[in-house]
């Protein structure tokens, strides 16, 4: 880890609070993933239930359908999977090889 | 301007808070505070301040709730004592991590088991290392003043951290004595407006209050209390200063009481340095260079000032109202031995515990004290460190 380039103690706000407001897009969490999410556009119905119910905003939509993930912060959490309706399971979890 | 009242140790306090009218109050009541809250109660009752009192279920609550309104950008005070104080420690950690500078009167009594209720310093001096500034108080009238002065010195920008005021329980607490008050309006022009830095109920810059923070940032956003606390030293003088020029009465990090050429003397905190103070004058009657140093500033330690005044005395008694298991003797003796040595001050000094569970310290306990450090300037020798004052054996 390179410490040297991270801010010292004196540079940082008082009482470790986070001054700045949606920062967390910043922050990424890609690297928890143990399984990772894959789409298959040919079951896909775009209900978007993936979207509203992530909980890293990692899916990615572009005018009202579903355009992929955001890997560098979705954490594998496999919700999209299971919340993606019986009937079309458009997403899938597999064992991410890294 | 003085009003002069007849008031006991938390109705001292109780008056003390009052006149600061804080915005926010969140209490659970626990002997032998309860009457300090109970006074404060009957203030807000009588619209005597506009703060919002919050009854809550337990002093973890309590603490919660005082944290809470502080990080929203409030005035905000509680008060507790022993076991309440021991439940609130987890958040008592937090509200000085967070860099609130939440003011909590803590009324001295022995921490169970065997369940006591009665004054010693175990409660106040377990939370030593939790990051708040602790000014211990002799009596009620400082008990007063040291309420008033806390919020100033915890509120200070180059400080920023939680001040505990303590008062000894029940022999302070319960005890009444004549009480000079300042008028209101001079106590809210001395604590002035607080502003707090980053409120959280600030729309326009919404902030982050406690987020997690790993072996990356922990470290970094620790060490910033270390300053804060460092420059409380610096404001508590500059404060007790100031209070000094409205009320009469000036603080320092201590009290000095015939010191400059005494050959022995004790150090002392809260209410048993007023039994000392006689058993001093009498002894300096009687030929003997007697000292006294009470110490008000527990945290931030004023060690190079202690060790400056220690400096050149044949033997130093220090007197613990707590036990430290496993330690060398008592938490203050430790602190006033490292300063000494740290100072390259080699002076013999003893180490007395005295006063548990609100076992009595009459003038003749601390005559003895002298006695035997009488001893031992006379001989340069310490036979026993840690002495145990007033128990049977």
């Amino acid at each position: 880890m390179s410490q040297a380039k991270e801010p010292g103690y004196k540079d940082l706000p008082l009482g470790a609070l986070i001054l700045d407001a949606g920062n967390s897009e910043k922050y990424e969490t890609g690297g928890w993933r143990t399984f990772m999410p894959v789409h298959d556009p040919k079951k896909c119905t775009n209900c978007l239930l993936c979207w509203i119910l992530c909980p890293d905003g990692a899916i990615i939509v572009k005018n009202e359908k579903f355009a992929g993930f955001n890997m560098k912060h979705c954490k594998g959490c496999g919700i999209c999977a299971e919340e993606c309706p019986p009937k079309i399971k458009a997403i899938t979890m597999v064992k991410e090889k890294k | 301007m003085a009003k002069i009242l007849a008031l006991t140790g938390n109705e001292a306090a109780a008056y003390a808070m009052m006149q600061i009218n804080p915005d926010v109050v969140a209490a659970y009541p626990i002997t032998p505070q309860t009457a300090l809250m109970q006074k404060f109660a009957d203030f807000v009752a009588d619209g005597d301040v506009d703060t919002e009192l919050i009854l809550v279920e337990s002093e973890h609550s309590a603490m919660s709730a005082t944290v809470g309104a502080s990080a929203g950008g409030a005035r905000a005070m509680t008060a507790t004592a022993a076991n309440g104080l021991a439940l609130m420690w987890e958040i008592v950690y937090i509200a000085a991590s967070n860099r609130l500078p939440i003011v909590m009167p803590v009324v001295n009594r022995a921490l169970s088991a065997p369940i006591n209720i009665l004054c010693d310093h175990s409660d106040s001096m377990g939370c030593r290392d939790a990051g708040w500034i602790q000014i211990y108080s002799e009596n009620a009238q400082e008990a007063y003043d040291n309420t008033i002065q806390a919020m100033r010195i915890a509120e200070h920008p180059d400080v920023l951290t939680p001040a505990m005021v303590t008062l000894d329980g029940f022999i302070i607490s319960h005890g009444m004595e004549d009480i000079r008050l300042l008028e209101k309006k001079e106590v809210q022009k001395f604590v002035g407006e607080y502003k707090p830095p980053y409120p959280l109920l600030n729309p326009q810059h919404p902030v982050t209050y406690g987020p997690i923070d790993f072996h990356d940032y922990y470290f970094e956003h620790k060490r910033p209390q270390v300053d804060g606390m460092e420059n409380a030293k610096r404001v508590a003088v500059q404060v007790g200063h100031e209070f000094g020029q409205k009320s009469g009465r000036t603080y320092g990090l201590f009290d000095a009481y015939r010191m400059e050429d005494a050959e022995i003397a004790a150090v002392i905190l809260g209410s048993t340095a007023g039994t000392a103070r006689p058993v001093v004058d009498e002894l300096r009657q009687r030929g003997i260079k007697a000292g006294l140093l009470k110490l008000r500033v527990f945290r931030p330690f004023p060690a190079m000032e202690i060790a400056k005044v220690l400096s050149g005395k044949k033997a130093v008694a220090v007197l613990d109202r707590s036990l430290s298991f496993g330690a060398q003797g008592g938490p203050l003796f430790c602190e006033v031995c490292s300063a000494l040595y740290n100072e390259g001050h080699r002076i013999p000094v003893i180490n007395f515990i005295y006063g548990l569970g609100g076992r009595a310290v009459e003038i003749e306990n601390i005559q003895e004290v002298y006695q035997k450090l009488g001893k031992v300037a006379k001989t340069g020798n310490v036979t026993k460190i840690v002495n145990y004052l007033n128990l049977r054996e």
